[in-house]
């Protein structure tokens, strides 16, 4: 496997690219239910030290948005018009937004519709992209075909601009929006499955369930998707990190989660028309929590891959 | 070689054609009724009778389709009733413009990271490399429209060298070089930082190959191994990077022809999106969806020609 990128490298803001050739997927799954392969796998994850930054990144980022509110009590529920654009201060860290929200506070609650959206969006997406992917690698023939045309002509549609379409068709809440990202994520975690699949339902060991009697559905749920466990972690990684900057930028965009409800992208969206008044504190801190969420997610798969990679190389 | 591509172009024909299946069905999810949004609510019900079965739509679904698919080969991609144009001729009008942003963008980028993922390279583990990785990470991780957006406090509000809005007319956008200076650095460093992630792995990952072990032990010098060898088979790789990308240049363009206001295609698709304007939405998403697929063809096809393994392996 080497260094290359694999199509974990994907696009946040829409801007890169998902592999379509699907290249790097890793080869087979075996001996995942062995201990020690995973404790080495382990053991290179904890020796990365972007892994464990971007670790302590993540845990940080989740007491701040859940806990925080509980710390720093600010009220969110009533405009006050009179506390209106503060510069930050005593009282108000980070100063109030136009309608006189604590911005930290408004950070803080933000931050969890965001978190709550990606790992819902990641989760949605990996889902259906194991079970595509591994009914079409094990149905193989004109069943898999079929399947995977069909994520290549979604794959063709950027997906920015799939989930502006659907952003268009739906109006949208917080559960269409998880919906809709996950509707449009499954298609690389479906390929890489399928990918798999492939290469895992010729193994003997499957061969040998089949020759005993075992059905589909037991290969399927015991020994093929139990051994991609290593790529959907890893991409569901990836996933997180990409559904908390299309959730930003569909708000940006206004196509996000409408009021009262609030994300980091909507604030943004939000401090957008106070740019020439000089209002930095709209802008800017919104902003910095995605990049350090989106960036410790991305050191936290990039991790995961080269300690699994490791796990392969080493067989 | 000519079997491998003929391979793959009837490949690119049948997603091209899921594709319009695909549009084709969104099309028909969409809220309300089109003839209802050419005649208004108003509309007596003969009219709308009338008008349905002039545009065909009493006809059964897949003959509709194929109605459509007979249009599109012949060029119509529908009629923007808001903007009262053909979307052909809107998108005749706005392509131009993106393929300026974006090829500019595009060429910068893969002009800065070259050098830019061969000096993070030989500099491996690092402080630069360190430093690099994570400038590189955060360029990565960052909201297009945040970036346009402090760009613009920068450079436009605090220093004002440049226009915070891309030029507007037919004429200007290629004559006003200055408003276009914050809209391609935009899109040039979102791309630059996925660019130069795979130019130092691809270099990464040749200087461990084991022609390279050989070079050394024969003596070659540092730097012919690095200028000769490693970065001649690195560069491989990145010939297929620039078709691959197109998606995701498309998708930054269209943020940052949202912020710029610059009136290319994205820009286009956004108001769309907003106005409820379909048969331009999906005009616009068939162009990129097709553009795509052409980029992942020439990809796999230059790299079949600067790579001969790739043509016996399938």
């Amino acid at each position: 496997m080497g260094l290359t990128i694999t199509p974990e490298d994907v696009d946040p803001s829409g801007v890169g690219f998902r592999d379509p050739a699907g290249g790097g997927v890793p080869e087979g799954g075996e001996g995942y239910s062995s201990g020690a392969a995973w404790k080495m796998v382990l053991r290179v994850f904890i020796e990365n030290k972007l892994a464990i930054v971007g670790l302590g990144l993540i845990v940080l980022m989740v007491l701040f948005c859940f806990v925080g509110p509980l710390i720093y009590r600010t009220q969110q529920i009533f405009n006050n018009p009179a506390l209106a654009n503060k510069p930050p201060g005593p009282g108000h860290l980070l100063g109030t937004n136009p309608v006189g929200y604590d911005v930290l506070g408004r950070l803080m609650l933000g931050g969890q519709t965001s978190l709550e959206i990606g790992f819902a969006a990641a989760i949605i997406a990996v889902m259906i992209g194991v079970l595509w992917g591994a009914a079409a690698g094990l149905a193989g023939g004109i069943v898999d075909a079929v399947m995977m045309r069909i994520v290549d002509a979604l794959l063709a549609i950027p997906f920015l601009f799939l989930l502006i379409v659907l952003g268009a068709i739906f109006t949208t809440s917080i559960l269409e929006l998880i919906v809709v990202i996950g509707l449009v994520a499954w298609l690389v975690p479906a390929r890489l499955v399928r990918g798999e699949t492939l290469s895992l339902r010729v193994r003997e060991y499957v061969q040998a369930v089949n020759v005993m009697g075992g059905g589909t559905r037991r290969i399927l749920f015991r020994h093929i998707i139990p051994n991609t466990v290593g790529t959907i972690v890893v991409n569901a990684t990836f996933q997180v990190a990409d559904a908390i900057l299309y959730v930003a930028t569909l708000s940006y965009l206004g196509l996000g989660v409408p009021p009262p409800a609030t994300n980091w992208g909507h604030q943004l969206a939000n401090g957008l028309s106070y740019v020439y008044a000089g209002y930095w504190w709209l802008i800017y801190p919104a902003g910095i929590a995605i990049i350090i969420t989106v960036v410790a997610f991305n050191f936290v798969g990039d991790a995961l891959r080269d300690a699994l990679e490791v796990r392969l190389q080493s067989r | 070689m000519i079997g491998y591509i003929i391979r793959r172009l009837l490949q690119s024909l049948v997603v091209v054609f899921g594709v319009t299946v695909i549009t084709f069905i969104l099309l028909h999810l969409l809220p309300g009724n089109p003839i209802r949004a050419i005649l208004g609510t108003r509309a007596s019900a003969q009219a709308v009778k009338q008008l349905t079965i002039e545009y065909g739509f009493n006809k059964p679904l897949i003959v509709q389709y194929f109605i459509w698919l007979g249009n599109l080969l012949h060029g119509n991609l529908g009629y923007s009733y808001k903007l009262n144009q053909t979307v052909t001729s809107l998108l005749a009008e706005r392509i131009p413009k993106t393929l300026f942003l974006t090829g500019s963008a595009a060429i910068l980028a893969i002009i800065l990271a070259i050098p830019a993922g061969m000096w993070q390279a030989v500099r491996r583990n690092k402080p630069d490399d360190y430093v690099g990785t994570g400038l590189i990470f955060i360029f990565y991780s960052m909201p297009t429209f945040w970036l346009g957006l402090v760009l613009i406090i920068i450079f436009s509000e605090t220093l004002g060298w440049f226009p915070s809005e891309a030029p507007q007319d037919q004429i200007s956008v290629f004559s006003q070089l200055n408003g276009m200076v914050l809209p391609v650095a935009t899109l040039t460093l979102v791309t630059l930082a996925l660019f130069t992630r795979y130019m130092r792995s691809s270099m990464l990952e040749q200087s461990i190959q084991d022609y390279v072990r050989t070079a050394r032990s024969k003596g070659v010098s540092n730097r012919a191994v690095l200028f000769k060898h490693v970065l001649r088979n690195a560069l491989l790789p990145m010939v297929t990077l620039i078709g691959l990308s197109i998606p995701g240049i498309l998708s930054g363009s269209l943020v940052t022809e949202t912020v710029f206001n610059y009136p290319g295609m994205g820009l286009l698709f956004y108001q769309a999106a907003e106005s409820d304007d379909f048969p331009t939405l999906l005009g616009v998403t068939l162009i990129v969806a097709i553009a795509t697929v052409i980029g992942n063809l020439i990809a796999d096809i230059l790299y079949a020609v600067v790579d001969p393994r790739i043509r016996y392996v399938s």
